[in-house]
This record gives structure tokens, C-alpha cells and sequence, in this order.
């Protein structure tokens, strides 16, 4: 096979745009937690307990998470783009991160709704 | 005025490696810019190599690295210079020899934009015309002198230079796309809808901070972004 230099994917907008989005969801939530934090006159485990036992704050933090480990599949696959040059340890690092981010999502509702 | 200067020499017919090679020069004190002492220069080693054409800033052929920075050596004060003054050639590309570097991978990507007007309407009597608003629009865009100090600081650039066009060929890339004359907005769009392409740029702005005619290839390549975006919601 020749050893052309292929592009032309036809994506990237979408995973650019959706990096934006993410990371303004993101500032959102940590600001939100940030400031209920400063606001709490005590801290402890019932006073966190509290905070999660309505569906609204595990959405929220779900949608959180969901967040991060989008942005950081874009973030780990452009690394990945410029480091790994061989297309098929490429391919191969590109599915083990995918399937690594799926389980963390089916952690994170484990957790968030086992609290 | 007396200058020290350090510069990049290579030969790949002679030298194993490239190396760096101590001046002097005697000036006289004035506005003289870096090429006239580098001219002066050539006139001690005749074997030192670099590319000059207008000595005005216009043709962008002595585009080099000045004390770390892309700049063109004939609008660059010999007063704006620390010493001793260190040159070299544009980073991220081959050296042919000195100060000469094969512009080859800037120019591919270059055309791999296609950088002229497409309209399919007959030709017109006269000119295509605009009205000044639209002809206002290519204000910051058709200055682009081609000199390679943009792309050649450009980071995503030295790591992906067949892959991503580089700022410089999207600054002209959204050049055309800006021209209301120009029919084939959506293909150049497809063109560049790419991971490597278009969305190799990081926002690091090397490409502005280095623009020897002050323009702002970022800016062109977040309008092109949002054309994109136009186009998709």
C-alpha cells in the first residue's frame, strides 16, 4: 500500500463545539459546589449525604461527569493524534479509552444513585 | 555601532552538522535595518546564504528566526535588536543551507486550499464588482505576504506540518471564504471540516504575536469555525 498522507475525516466541528459546551457545564458545576461549600456553616458526611439525595443535584453531577469524560475523550484522542503515529496502536488506544470512559459512567451512576 | 552577531550555518554538502557562527560588524549608527547588516555580512563570508528580494517588507522572502522570534529581517530595526543578535533559520522546516529553508510543506498546504476566486457566472464586461462593505470584509486577510513566519511558530504546526494547514493557509482559506464573489463556500468549508486540517489550531497565537504585517490569523480561523457552526445549527 502506498504510504499516502490521508485527511479529510469530515469531523471535528461537532467534537470542538461540544468541548465548548462541556467545559462552560463544567465551570457551572464546580462554581455551584464551590459556592454551596462556602455557604455550609458546618461540613460533614450528613451535610453531603443531604446535597445528593434529590434527583436534581445527581443529574446535575451526572451531567458533570458525562462532561469531563467527553472533553477529556477529545482531549486524550488529540494527544493520542499527535504522539501515537501508528494507525492501528492508534485505533487500539482509541477503543481502550472509549471503553474505559464508558465503565467510569456506569460507576458514576452506581455511585451517585447508591448514595 | 559595533554588532555581534550569532548565526545558523549549515551546508549539507560540507558540514556534518549545522553550527552557529560569530560575527562583528562595524555599522554606522542610523536606522538601519537587520538585512542591510546582514548584507554587510555577506560582503566578509560570501558563503553565508538567505533569501531577499524587495528589502522592504513587501515580498516576505527574509522571513528568519531573530533572537527566538519569526521576522522579516528587512523591517527589523538593528536598535530593537539584544545582542549578540542570534539568527536562524524558520523553524519547522528543512534547511537547504544557512538561512534558506525549502518552503515546499507551507506552500502545499497553501494550495491545498485553493487560494484564488471560484465563480462559475459568466465573466462580467467589467469587473466583479462589491460594495465597500463586502470589500471591506477581505481588509485583514489579503495582506498575507506568504512569508511562513505564522505557520513556521506555529506549534500544532512543527508537529503535524502535512497534516494541518497551518495558520497562514487558513488566514487564506477564510480569505476566499469572506469574498462575496467567491461561489464555493460549502466545499471550502468540507475542505477544512477536519481534525487535523482546521481543528489542529489550539488557540495559541504564536501565529499573531509573530505577523510581520500585524495581521490575525486566530481571528480568521474563529470566524471560519463559526461559519462552520452557522452552517450546522
Amino acid at each position: 500500500m502506498v504510504n499516502r498522507i490521508v485527511t479529510g475525516a469530515h469531523y471535528g466541528l461537532r467534537d470542538w463545539l461540544t468541548q465548548r459546551v462541556t467545559a462552560v457545564l463544567m465551570a457551572v458545576y464546580i462554581l455551584v459546589i464551590a459556592g454551596w461549600v462556602l455557604l455550609q456553616p458546618a461540613f460533614g458526611y450528613d451535610v453531603w449525604t443531604e446535597l445528593f439525595s434529590g434527583s436534581l443535584m445527581r443529574i446535575f453531577t451526572l451531567l458533570f461527569l458525562l462532561s469531563l469524560f467527553y472533553h477529556a475523550w477529545i482531549g486524550v484522542r488529540d494527544i493520542v493524534m499527535d504522539y501515537v503515529k501508528p494507525a492501528s496502536v492508534r485505533l487500539l488506544i482509541h477503543v481502550l479509552v472509549i471503553l474505559s470512559l464508558i465503565a467510569y459512567v456506569i460507576w458514576a451512576v452506581q455511585i451517585l444513585w447508591g448514595l | 555601532m559595533s554588532l555581534r552577531f550569532k548565526i545558523y550555518r549549515y551546508n549539507p554538502e560540507a558540514d556534518n552538522a549545522p553550527y552557529m557562527q560569530d560575527f562583528d560588524l562595524d555599522l554606522q549608527a542610523g536606522d538601519a535595518m537587520l538585512l542591510d547588516a546582514l548584507m554587510l555580512l555577506r560582503q566578509q563570508d560570501d558563503s553565508l546564504g538567505f533569501r531577499k528580494s524587495c528589502r522592504e517588507g513587501v515580498c516576505g522572502s527574509d522571513a528568519m528566526n531573530i533572537n527566538g522570534r519569526n521576522g522579516l529581517a528587512c523591517i527589523t530595526p538593528l536598535s530593537s535588536l539584544k545582542q549578540p543578535i542570534e539568527i536562524r533559520p524558520l523553524p519547522g522546516l528543512p534547511v537547504i543551507r544557512d538561512l534558506i529553508v525549502d518552503m515546499t510543506q507551507f506552500f502545499k498546504q497553501y494550495h491545498s486550499i485553493k487560494p484564488y476566486l471560484v465563480n462559475n457566472d459568466p465573466p462580467p464586461e467589467t469587473e466583479r464588482l462589491q460594495s465597500p462593505e463586502d470589500r471591506a470584509e477581505l481588509d485583514g486577510l489579503y495582506e498575507c505576504i506568504l512569508c511562513a513566519c505564522c505557520t513556521t511558530a506555529c506549534p500544532s504546526f512543527w508537529w503535524n506540518p502535512d497534516k494541518f494547514v497551518g495558520p497562514s493557509g487558513l488566514l487564506q482559506a477564510y480569505r476566499f471564504l469572506a469574498d462575496t464573489r467567491d461561489q464555493d463556500t460549502a466545499a471550502r468549508l468540507d475542505n477544512l471540516e477536519d481534525p487535523y486540517r482546521l481543528f489542529r489550531c489550539h488557540t495559541i497565537m504564536n501565529c499573531v504575536d509573530v505577523c510581520p504585517k500585524e495581521l490575525n490569523p486566530t481571528e480568521a480561523i474563529g470566524k471560519i469555525k463559526d461559519m462552520m457552526v452557522k452552517r450546522m445549527v
